[in-house]
């Protein structure tokens, strides 16, 4: 079953969170994965594939260089699960 | 002409079967007590396994670091992360040139753990569920290279491997860092995260394994005429090294001097030392020279000895062999029956108690010993810590690893 845009949000913020050490609430939409959360290339291949498994969707590795911000993703996801 | 510097040892830290941190550790070693316990029914799932008890850390690492940590590092990097942290703050955290700055962590086996899980999550789950940081979490060089990054080292980071005798080899080449001056300070040390069923079933298998499952508290038991095979154990140990001038310089607290390595190699067979201990004895031989000291010199032995029926005895002989009537003055610590064996953690470890044991002038006590095994020609400290005498005095600490490596490392009192 697909999830909302918030449902995913929470997910990402989950994984993100768990990768990262950041709080959840730190996770919101307009945040740059690199310049704001600073996650590199390797923390944003795992981020990737526990997103994959969480929500059930495939990102390809040319469309996860656009996602620049949590809101790129969770967009992205949410279209994908349609 | 430059001269060689002296070598110190200004920290600490480690985290191991027994303790969290090195006080605990030693507090518990000299208690005597025994850090081996029955694995959990989970762990040990429904196989029938051969052996159903290990040495687990005290203090799991995942209770010391964060979650993010625990993820991308296998265990072995996360004991040795751990460890380090505790060794560098017990150093005063010294301000060292990253130039100048080593790093030398070991570990025998590597990141088993995380190349089984990351198999099983394949063949369950499929390729794309395999983590990114599996590569850096599995290469044998990811706890040096972990260490590395923790303290900044930029003069070489390095992974030495031989099996059991790796963390010893690594204060070894941090010591020979130091003295050919690349670096001013080095964190040296050893880790090992093996204990999971199939390195349990494998070591096993070989039959090194003790098998005493009704006695696991008992189970290590080196020169006992009992013994049946080593325990297998886990956890990390490093050293903070430092010229002695460097540690002058900044008014350093110092625990003793590594005073000289000797590594040899059996070119006998994998698994089995040679009979005659002439590896041995070299390594034990050139770990006096390398010293510039004698026989007469050394007063404690830290052992390999793991509790194998052949092994404890042709280290014993070995020992009997170099230092003749000189070994009647040794106090000899058989410390594993008490840490289980730490494999690649095991001669960091043990380097530690060699250090604890002249900075205290205690040697710690080798329990389990209920009947000494006739044929050992030494004088075992047993059940309670033996005083070591005052003065300038020696000590040896042993390494021996499947592959016929032969490490001795060379303690002297500050």
């Amino acid at each position: 079953m697909a999830a909302t845009e918030q449902e995913v949000l929470a997910g990402l913020a989950e994984i993100v969170s768990e990768e990262t050490g950041l709080p959840t609430d730190a996770v919101v939409l307009e945040k740059s994965f690199t310049d704001d959360l600073d996650i590199d290339s390797l923390s944003m291949m795992t981020i990737v594939t526990h997103a994959e498994d969480k929500f059930d969707v495939r990102i390809p590795d040319e469309d996860v260089k656009n996602l620049a911000t949590v809101g790129d993703a969770v967009s992205y996801i949410t279209k994908a699960q349609a | 002409m430059s001269t060689v510097p002296d070598v110190v040892v200004t920290g600490l830290g480690a985290t191991t079967p027994l303790g969290g941190d090195v006080e605990s550790t030693w507090r518990a070693a000299l208690a005597g007590e025994s850090g081996v316990n029955r694995l959990s029914e989970e762990f040990l799932g429904d196989w029938e396994m051969p052996v159903t008890f290990a040495a687990q850390l005290k203090v799991p690492s995942d209770e010391v670091l964060s979650r993010p940590e625990t993820k991308r590092m296998d265990l072995s990097a996360q004991y040795a992360v751990v460890a380090t942290r505790e060794a560098w703050a017990d150093a005063g955290s010294p301000e060292v040139d990253g130039d100048r700055l080593g790093a030398v962590v070991s570990s025998g086996i590597g990141g088993i753990q995380t190349i089984l899980n990351a198999w099983d999550t394949m063949n369950s789950r499929g390729p794309r569920r395999v983590l990114p940081m599996t590569v850096p979490m599995l290469m044998p060089n990811s706890p040096s290279a972990y260490v590395e990054l923790e303290i900044g080292a930029r003069a070489g980071a390095h992974a030495l491997v031989s099996a059991c005798a790796s963390g010893a080899e690594a204060i070894g080449y941090g010591l020979e860092m130091i003295r050919t001056g690349r670096a001013d300070v080095v964190v040296a040390g050893g880790t090992e995260a093996a204990i999971h069923p199939m390195p349990i079933a494998a070591f096993a298998a070989s039959r090194t394994l003790s098998t005493r499952n009704d006695d696991p508290e008992g189970a290590s038991r080196p020169y006992d005429v009992t013994r049946d095979g080593f325990v297998l154990g886990e956890g990390a140990a490093v050293v903070v090294l430092e010229s002695a001038e460097h540690a002058a310089a900044r008014g350093a607290r110092v625990y003793a001097k590594i005073a000289g390595v000797g590594l040899s190699s059996d070119a006998y067979h994998m698994t089995s030392p040679d009979p005659e201990g002439r590896g041995q004895i070299a390594a034990m031989r050139s770990a006096l020279e390398n010293a510039g000291l004698s026989t007469s010199d050394v007063r404690h032995v830290n052992a390999h000895a793991t509790s194998t029926t052949v092994g404890d005895l042709v280290e014993a002989r070995s020992i009997r062999s170099l230092l003749g009537d000189d070994a009647d003055q040794v106090s000899l610590s058989a410390t594993k029956s008490m840490t289980g064996h730490l494999l690649g953690g095991a001669g960091a470890l043990e380097s530690i108690f060699t250090i604890k044991a002249l900075a205290d002038r205690q040697a710690p006590p080798t329990i389990n010993v209920t009947e000494p095994d006739p044929e050992l020609d030494l004088d075992l400290v047993r059940n309670t810590p033996r005083e070591i005498p005052t003065g300038d005095v020696a000590a040896i600490n042993n390494s021996f690893g499947f592959g016929g490596h032969n490490v001795a490392l060379v303690v002297t009192s500050a």
